[in-house]
Order: C-alpha cells, then sequence, then structure tokens
C-alpha cells in the first residue's frame, strides 16, 4: 500500500482535470465542486484498495464516474437513457471542406483552433444527453480505452463504441451550427482583419 | 471506394487507438495511397485534439483545492498538521 502522504499528493495533482470533468458532467460549478469533494472523499476512504504502481489516474475517473452516475443520475426525474437523432457521418468535415483551400498553409488544427469559442466546445459536450457525453467525454477529452470506459460505466465495449460513435457526431453537428450561427463557417472565411487584442 | 468505405468505417477505432496491428497498417497502408481518406482522417485527429485541448480548461477554484486537502487532513488522525 502507498504511503497515505505520498497517496494524497498523488491523487491531489489529479484535481484539476477531475474538477474539469465534473464540470462537463453536472454543468453547473456548485454540483461540479461538490462532486470532485466526494470523489476525494471516497477515493480516501478506499485508498487501501487502490495498488501503487497501477493507474491512479483512471482510479479517480472511475470514482468520480460512480458517484456522478450514483448522485445525479438518482436526482434526475428524466429517464436516463435518452436517444439522439442520426447525423450523417463526417458532418463538420464535410461543411468544412472548403477551409483548408481558403486558409491555405495552415493546419486544421489551427484554423479549428480559433474558429470554436471554449464555451462552445464545452456547451456542444454539455448539450449531449448523459449516456452519450459521459463516452465522448472520458474517450475524447481524458484519452481512456474503450475497455476503461466500459468499466467506468459498467456498460458493454459495443455499446461504449456506438454511443461514442454517435454522441461525437452530434456534437460535431453542433460545433457547426454555433459556428455557422457567428457566421464563421458559412465560406470558410479566413479571421476578419483586426487584432483582437489590440 | 470500397477501400474507402472500410476505411473510414474504421475511423474511429484508428484514431482511439483500438485496433489490433494488422488492422493498422490495412488502415495505414490506404492512407498512404488515398489523399482523400488521409485528409479526413487528418481533420478528425485534429479536431478531437481541439475539443480535448478547449474542455480542458478550467482553473481549480482555490477554495475547492482546500476542501480537497481536508479530506485528507480529516481522515488522517496521525498525520502532522502542515
Amino acid at each position: 500500500m502507498a504511503d497515505p502522504a505520498t497517496f494524497a499528493d498523488q491523487a491531489m495533482a489529479h484535481a484539476p482535470q477531475l474538477y474539469a470533468a465534473a464540470l462537463r458532467m453536472t454543468r453547473n460549478q456548485a454540483d461540479a465542486e461538490d462532486l470532485v469533494q466526494e470523489t476525494y472523499l471516497r477515493a480516501y476512504r478506499g485508498f487501501a484498495g487502490y495498488q501503487e504502481g497501477t493507474n491512479l489516474r483512471a482510479w479517480l475517473f472511475r470514482i468520480l464516474t460512480n458517484a456522478y452516475i450514483n448522485i445525479y443520475r438518482a436526482k434526475q426525474r428524466r429517464p436516463k437513457e435518452s436517444d439522439l437523432a442520426d447525423v450523417e457521418d463526417l458532418y463538420l468535415y464535410r461543411r468544412l471542406g472548403g477551409l483548408d483551400a481558403a486558409l491555405a498553409g495552415r493546419s486544421a488544427e489551427d484554423t479549428l483552433m480559433e474558429m470554436l469559442t471554449d464555451d462552445e466546445v464545452k456547451r456542444a459536450l454539455e448539450d449531449l444527453p448523459e449516456n452519450f457525453r459521459l463516452p465522448v467525454l472520458l474517450a475524447d477529452v481524458e484519452g481512456f480505452a474503450y475497455k476503461e470506459i466500459a468499466e467506468m460505466m459498467d456498460i458493454p465495449i459495443g455499446t461504449v463504441m456506438s454511443r461514442l460513435h454517435r454522441g461525437r457526431k452530434a456534437m460535431h453537428k453542433s460545433l457547426y451550427e454555433y459556428a455557422h450561427a457567428r457566421g464563421l463557417a458559412a465560406a470558410g472565411d479566413p479571421e476578419p482583419g483586426g487584432d483582437p487584442d489590440g | 471506394m470500397d477501400d474507402c468505405n472500410e476505411t473510414l468505417r474504421e475511423l474511429d477505432t484508428f484514431l482511439d487507438d483500438e485496433l489490433d496491428a494488422p488492422a493498422r497498417t490495412t488502415i495505414r497502408a490506404h492512407l498512404e495511397d488515398c489523399p482523400d481518406c488521409l485528409q479526413a482522417f487528418d481533420f478528425q485527429a485534429e479536431l478531437k485534439q481541439v475539443i480535448a485541448e478547449k474542455c480542458r480548461r478550467e482553473e481549480l477554484p482555490p477554495s475547492l483545492l482546500a476542501k480537497i486537502q481536508a479530506c485528507f487532513e480529516v481522515g488522517q488522525p496521525n498525520a502532522p498538521s502542515a
């Protein structure tokens, strides 16, 4: 078993990531803070079950996900399983096809980084129904493997894969709609002149 | 075209690093020969990175940090106070 002080230090190092994930899960700051605190309480109580040298981050995220599902799913009156409208594959890519030509010499990453605001990306994820939001959060933001996500959510791997696929497409469609609403994605226009910081 | 469809069907599993070695090799070989698929894969890979980076941008409230520290201290009767 790990030394408690070392364990506390190592566990604390993951607090910013756990908090960001908790915000995406609960969608508000007060609940996110409570959820992270609950996660650490459970981690402390379960500390004897943590084996040093195994993946502490995955262990903490498993506790976070379980705590979220136990506490917040119980609070929700609406059915826990929501469905999503189907979206065609490569939705955003197909609509931004002209972007590379319009912004010759710039990478898609730089372009997307500027085109999509932080708030829009967070909102597009948070707008997904919970059963799609958790797999997308755990895979795309936190980088966990399908098997880890299946264990955290206690669902089969095939279900993780199908929810990820559909959740991502719905999220990408929202991103396009947000950018389009600001007039940014219509023709793949480059940045308007003027320094936003100037 | 069949190759493109089969390749695009594995886009998620490829980018998520969930394919076995032979399947990865098949996809890589197709991407080397097919700029259209390569562009789509690149776009999705970069989109994934942008989403991850933006969703992680949060400041940990100092009050929460203090509460988390308290979780550990309260639970350890023998821990020396800092």
